[in-house]
């Protein structure tokens, strides 16, 4: 590869890691933080792609608005919409365990996935949306570098905001429900209520990364999303990283998004006729990854600081 | 409008078979393991390609077939239990469930690779189906929920005549008491995970029947079968009946209403409707 291809393969690679960065922190909030398992990640991804789709292509016939507003509102727009997503089936859901909550979140992301597919008027269907224009094209040009850099600028503002939830006392009651939920209820806290604040926050911060991917990409369809692979590379990356610690989560997110890319490397050089077989084999690899962290390492690379040894 | 709600019905009655075979197996590893076993569905998927294998590369009926796909099931749970969740039993719950979901997602790699990506059936050609009154019922379908009641039957002996048998039921009723009277708790995990295994084969193989073989077939059917789990309270296989039925018939029957696309959210719905009001399910669970 030539020094320009290397470059440009460079910029794509981090504006990808990025994105999957605010991922792996949201789900840090939500599992991290607070022991909640959310198996739908892909479902609030593809709500914040589709909700600034909306809000930011030009007027169109074939979906719902489009209603040519600034990037910055469409980021806004799709952390709000995720949120009330998560808002509404988390008040139905947060009084439960946490293993009944982790197959309500399946049965959310199928729903959406269903909706995206089938409510043409709003999504465009199977055909998805196109032209959705570069963060800030229209001033600084559509620049690839320029999109990294709002990615990355976007990263560093999630982790931030959790890092300064995780340390203050909000973040503290968190910890102290996951790891014994009725002592903390027995201190007068109600539990579901600060399980829903977290459970809303990292479903935002999961909006976001997906109307991060609708800019970085310019068109979505529902392809897009194929739910598992996006919600079950998240989990690898914050399992790897270190659950509870934001530092872990960058660095699994980053490792992780290295070793996927370079897995596709390998199974590249197999060649075009055996490319379904290669994701797939992609696709184990990463699942056996999985089972050999979660029963040589739990605590991940970067574990969590005076977290309880089990 | 009757003989179309009776036609329903008669699809309702043949996906709850199906359902209730997969929730027995995830409501009796929750009752024995404490955790819901999200790679269920791929297990289901994996029993009904060991059957295509049979079907479609020696010529055996799906009958016949059916026995070596329990068989290589019931071996592929117990291979995964010992290589995999044997090592995280101290951990906490949550973990085997994150494991499961990974297991899940190795599962349909490997169906993939192996029999590849796209829709297979086990018999081309349309079945001629018989007619009464205007209904229409395929052969298919009375197998299906003949064998599903022939399963439940045994299983029901087994739960209640036999030695292992009775000691499943007793750690799940009672973890510690069952343990302090001397029950061999690995060996009663090996069963849990041949018998969840072979029912969900057998549920696999119902499923490529009435519809067709993916590899996605069983994470699309992995939220139906929970939510009849759920329903009939987790951790009680007599339950996992009742709510197979249940799930089944609402989310056939509901497409009188709604579009067909969205019956996986009917079967949603019905599960936080009962999480809300009766968490612990139609018959008392484990919750």
């Amino acid at each position: 590869m030539e020094m320009d291809g290397l470059l440009t393969y460079g910029v794509f690679f981090l504006t990808q890691a990025g994105i999957y960065a605010v991922l792996a922190l949201g789900l840090n909030v939500q599992y991290g933080l607070t022991g909640q398992i959310n198996i739908g990640i892909a479902g609030f991804f593809a709500v914040g792609a589709y909700t600034s789709a909306i809000v930011t292509t030009h007027p169109s016939t074939a979906h719902l608005g489009g209603f040519n507003l600034p990037f910055p509102v469409g980021v806004v727009a799709a952390m709000a919409t995720s949120a009330l997503v998560a808002a509404a089936i988390g008040r139905i859901t947060m009084r439960l365990r946490s293993d009944y909550l982790a197959i309500a979140t399946i049965g959310i992301a199928e729903i959406i996935r269903l909706a995206l597919k089938n409510e043409d008027w709003l999504t465009n269907g199977v055909r998805g949306i196109p032209g959705i224009p570069r963060p800030f094209s229209e001033t600084l040009g559509a620049n690839p570098l320029i999109s990294l850099g709002v990615v990355l600028g976007f990263v560093a503002f999630a982790f931030w905001m959790v890092e300064r939830a995780r340390s203050a006392p909000w973040g503290r009651v968190l910890r102290a429900i996951r790891e014994n939920e009725d002592g903390v209820s027995a201190a007068g806290k109600d539990v579901a209520h600060f399980r829903l604040q977290a459970f809303v926050f990292g479903a935002s911060l999961m909006g976001m990364a997906g109307a991060l991917y609708a800019h970085f990409i310019g068109f979505i369809s529902p392809e897009a999303f194929l739910p598992l692979y996006g919600t079950f590379l998240v989990w690898v990356m914050l399992i790897a990283g270190g659950a509870g610690n934001n530092w872990g989560a960058l660095v699994g997110a980053l490792a992780i998004w290295v070793l996927w890319s370079a897995t596709q490397f390998m199974t590249d050089a197999l060649g075009a006729e055996y490319a379904t077989q290669a994701g797939a084999l992609r696709v184990l690899l990463i699942g056996v990854l999985l089972q050999v962290i979660l029963i040589a390492r739990p605590q991940g690379l970067l574990p969590e600081r005076g977290a309880r040894k089990h | 409008m009757v003989t179309e709600l009776l036609q329903l019905a008669i699809y309702g009655v043949v996906l709850g078979s199906i359902l209730t075979l997969g929730a027995i197996g995830v409501s009796l590893i929750y009752g024995i393991l404490r955790f819901a076993h999200f790679a269920h569905g791929d297990l289901m998927a994996l029993g009904a390609y060991f059957s295509l294998s049979l079907v479609a590369g020696l010529g055996f009926p799906v009958w016949a077939s059916a026995p070596f796909a329990i068989v290589g099931a019931a071996l592929a749970a117990i291979a995964i239990d010992q290589t995999v969740y044997r090592h995280l039993r101290k951990s906490p719950p949550i973990i085997l469930l994150i494991s499961s979901f990974g297991i899940a997602i190795a599962l349909r790699s490997v169906i993939q690779l192996v029999w590849g990506p796209r829709n297979q059936v086990y018999a081309s050609g349309i079945q001629i189906p018989w007619r009464f009154e205007g209904l229409v019922i395929k052969p298919d379908h009375v197998w299906i929920v003949l064998g599903a009641v022939v399963l439940v039957a045994a299983l029901h002996l087994f739960l209640t005549r036999t030695k292992m048998g009775k000691a499943m039921r007793a750690m799940s009723d009672n973890m510690d008491l069952a343990l302090v009277s001397g029950i061999p708790s690995e060996r009663v995990i090996m069963v849990t995970w041949a018998v969840g295994g072979g029912l969900a084969a057998v549920a696999g193989i119902f499923l490529g029947m009435d519809t067709r073989l993916h590899p996605v077939m069983g994470w699309s059917v992995l939220l139906p079968v929970f939510a009849a789990a759920i329903l009939g309270g987790i951790g009680r296989p007599y339950g996992a009946i009742a709510g197979g039925m249940v799930i089944g018939l609402a989310m056939e029957m509901s497409t009188v209403v709604i579009d067909p696309t969205y019956k996986p959210a009917v079967a949603f719905a019905l599960m936080v409707i009962m999480l809300v009001v009766r968490p612990q399910g139609l018959f008392k669970g484990n919750a």
